[in-house]
């Protein structure tokens, strides 16, 4: 019984070690360099990386771009009566506005295929998550951090946005669409 | 200063038990299996529902359930029982008394007071914010308080265990250095402190926030140093219960450590490096680098999970090495055939063990790659992960090594003996499938925490595909399995110490400190070339090693596997 008891060898740390702990040893750490090594390398050759680009902004100046946004470039309205989110299609390469909310996601936005979007996403409350489906892009969505994603959608369709960050009550009703033509 | 420092041998083991200490460990284990009940139990409203074909509790009672049984299980189950182990590692195994038990009476009892209070506030439902309550979400004061009382109950805990070690060391009851079992349990405890100061930095302002003394808590800063908490909470248990693999692997084989150099240098890996895998939670943050996220969510260059493949190599690797001196030498895999599977302790061992390394540490670290995490971010995936690792791998250690300490520590024969050889397979077969079908559900982007997956009546709902749907069914019908392993491990636990046949010893007396402690135990050094004649390939564990390599060959393409889904999604930068 000699791991609950003190090590047998008063030099433990000169005992040799066997072929198999060292062989393991080096096999392991090998491949603990290569995952390590595959981060900076999808930096350079992947496509798909997050960007280190946020910038600090109180919930109501977000807001008033995004309505700004909204303004320009609004094509028509979609929801249950009453309730009705702008769908907007902003031009190619603009600054598009997303905000997340208690439990919205607004507004709805219409994407053209191959080409790129300067995304803004930021909550005006709590913490919220933006989960694209099928996609399944995840991004968590903070209160007071603007955060800039520089996406390209790839195929055309009908794709969901839902919250996958627990915000409350109704934090599973919190859904909305994406379109890419 | 009347301490009771009696100490009693205790007949099977030969462990010596200071009785203070003893009265302590069984203190803290009982209260942490009732915790464990409570979160069991929680645990089937939480599965029922998210099941949609049962879809059993409405939303409310829904996050509040599932806030109740990720705090009673991450927190106070597994915590209470690590207590005990700390005071096991170092009173018991080190033949020492325990550094003022009147403090660890009052480390109890404030864990208890912050548990309950904790509970309390999840109970009157405006404190449903989940395990992790991100700010500015918040919960009743109450929430807060009851965490940080309990912190400060484990700290206390932690010292005592700190203050047994140097009386152990001054009283000289130990010859050399420490186990083994007590390197680990240290490591352990090291993590605790940074864990508990890590919770104390966030909550005690989080604290003042709820009760409106404080303004503002900023989200990022919160979920950046609440993570040094949470995540740092469930490396405790990683140290711990890899200390209890090593324990389970010397008191059912009498197994050696392959090396105490290697063994204990991966324990050191987990006190540089482990800490730092906090910022896993944060890959898919605003405001943070890349630079950043690199360095730490690898832990400085993956050391750490180079340490936890070490463990996972020189455990079954002792297990192996100690068969192979009984005479199971023949081919790859006889010790491990002639393995005794009916034994409790030893399945549940070797199952968490198994568990803990192909699900839960091959996904932990697919996850914690910065990429990669953007395709499973908050997905249901990231509860299965953790389900491998904490309910697999930590609490089946702990169920393994109660099934070692009800005849030692309580004095009791384990009831329902042909129950309990059952018990781990089933826990550990349907806690896997939990895990299993929760990371397939993730993988198709099945969030967490989320009460309807169906959006019912939701003109913007998604509608996820039909196998996402299968695996929510598959992974209920696997906690229904659970469940029945849990239950049983209870009923045997409670009946066992409660009503369990006593172990009578005859002659039975205390003794006072002197004579209490027996003769030191003899290092006898191994003599040379003890293990001439065993094993092939020139190495001691060779099936050991055929299966560390199946181990990594799923791990290399597991991981490739999923660089070639996140290649497949939108290009984003």
């Amino acid at each position: 019984m000699s791991a609950i008891l003190p090590p047998s060898e008063r030099v433990w740390w000169k005992q040799p070690l066997d072929r198999v702990e060292l062989i393991w040893i080096v096999i392991a750490l090998v491949w603990c360099l290569i995952m390590f090594f595959m981060m900076p390398y999808w930096h350079v050759y992947g496509k798909q990386n997050l960007a280190n680009e946020a910038f600090r902004a109180t919930p109501a100046e977000y807001l008033k771009k995004t309505e700004a946004m909204i303004a320009q470039y609004k094509v028509r309205e979609e929801g249950a009566e009453g309730q009705k989110v702008p769908v907007v299609a902003p031009p190619a390469g603009s600054d598009v506005y997303l905000v997340a909310r208690l439990w919205q996601w607004y507004p709805i936005l219409e994407l053209e295929s191959g080409k790129s979007y300067r995304i803004h996403l930021m909550s005006m409350d709590w913490l919220h998550g933006f989960s694209l489906q099928p996609e399944n892009i995840n991004v968590e969505v903070h209160p007071g951090y603007d955060h800039v994603l520089t996406v390209t959608p790839t195929s055309k369709g009908t794709y969901s946005i839902i919250c996958n960050e627990y915000c409350g009550i109704n934090h599973h009703t919190m859904a909305s669409k994406l379109y890419v033509k | 200063m009347a301490t009771n420092r009696n100490f009693r041998t205790c007949p099977s083991s030969g462990l010596v038990f200071h009785e203070p200490a003893e009265k302590l460990m069984r203190w803290n284990a009982v209260v942490a299996v009732v915790f464990l009940l409570v979160g069991g139990l929680l645990a089937i409203g939480v599965t029922l529902t998210r099941w949609q074909a049962v879809h059993l509790l409405d939303p409310s009672l829904f996050y509040q359930v599932l806030t109740a049984h990720g705090l009673n299980m991450l927190v106070f189950w597994i915590i209470f029982f690590e207590i005990a182990v700390l005071y096991f590692a170092s009173s018991t195994l080190l033949r020492c008394r325990l550094a003022t038990p009147k403090m660890a009476w009052l480390g109890f009892w404030l864990m208890i007071l912050g548990a309950l209070m904790n509970n309390y506030s999840v109970i009157r439902g405006d404190s449903s914010v989940m395990f992790t309550s991100y700010a500015p979400m918040g919960a009743h004061p109450t929430f807060y308080l009851g965490l940080i009382l309990f912190a400060v109950g484990a700290l206390i805990a932690c010292f005592v265990f700190f203050g047994t070690l140097v009386v152990a060391r001054a009283e000289r009851t130990y010859v050399g250095s420490v186990s083994l079992v007590t390197f680990g349990a240290i490591t352990a405890a090291i993590i605790a402190v940074f864990t508990i100061a890590s919770g104390a930095i966030i909550l005690i302002p989080t604290l003042l926030w709820s009760l409106g003394l404080i303004e503002h808590i900023d989200s990022l800063m919160y979920r950046t140093i609440w993570w040094g908490f949470g995540h740092s909470s469930q490396q405790i248990n990683v140290a711990a219960h890899v200390s209890l693999w090593y324990a389970g692997a010397a008191i059912v084989f009498g197994a050696k450590p392959m090396s105490e150099k290697v063994s204990r240098t991966a324990f050191l890996l987990y006190i540089l490096f482990l800490q730092i895998a906090s910022a896993h939670h944060l890959l898919a943050d605003p405001g943070l680098t890349s630079n950043w996220k690199i360095f730490n969510t690898s832990y400085a260059m993956y050391l750490a999970v180079l340490a936890s493949m070490v463990h996972g190599l020189t455990v079954p690797g002792s297990i192996e090495v100690a068969q192979r001196m009984k005479g199971y030498n023949n081919g790859l895999f006889e010790w491990l055939r002639k393995a005794p599977w009916g034994n409790p302790a030893f399945a549940g061992i070797f199952l968490s063990i198994l568990i803990f390394g192909f699900l839960g540490g091959i996904s932990g670290v697919m996850m914690g790659t910065e990429q990669l995490n953007l395709i499973i971010h908050n997905t249901i995936y990231v509860p299965g992960h953790f389900h491998a690792t904490v309910a697999t791998g930590t609490t089946l250690a702990f169920m393994a090594v109660t099934y070692f300490l009800i005849p030692v520590l309580f004095r009791r024969k384990i009831m329902f003996e042909p129950l309990a050889k059952y018990q781990p397979y089933l826990f550990g077969i349907g806690m896997a499938g939990v895990a299993l079908f929760m990371m397939g559900a993730g993988t198709l982007g099945v969030p967490r925490r989320h009460w309807d997956i169906s959006f019912a009546g939701n003109v913007f709902g998604y509608e996820f595909p039909g196998a996402a749907w299968l695996m929510m069914g598959l992974m209920g019908v696997s906690a229904l399995v659970a469940f029945v392993g849990g239950a049983l491990y209870l009923l045997i636990t409670v009946g066992s110490v409660f009503l369990g046949q006593k172990i009578e010893t005859p002659g039975f007396k205390h003794v006072g400190v002197r004579e209490g402690v027996g003769a030191l135990p003899a290092a006898a050094p191994d003599p040379k070339g003890a293990h001439a004649g065993i094993g092939a390939w020139g190495m001691v564990a060779p099936g050991t090693f055929v299966l560390a390599l199946v181990f990594l060959g799923s791990f290399v393409l597991y991981y490739f596997v999923n660089w070639k889904y996140l290649s497949t999604v939108w290009p984003l930068k």
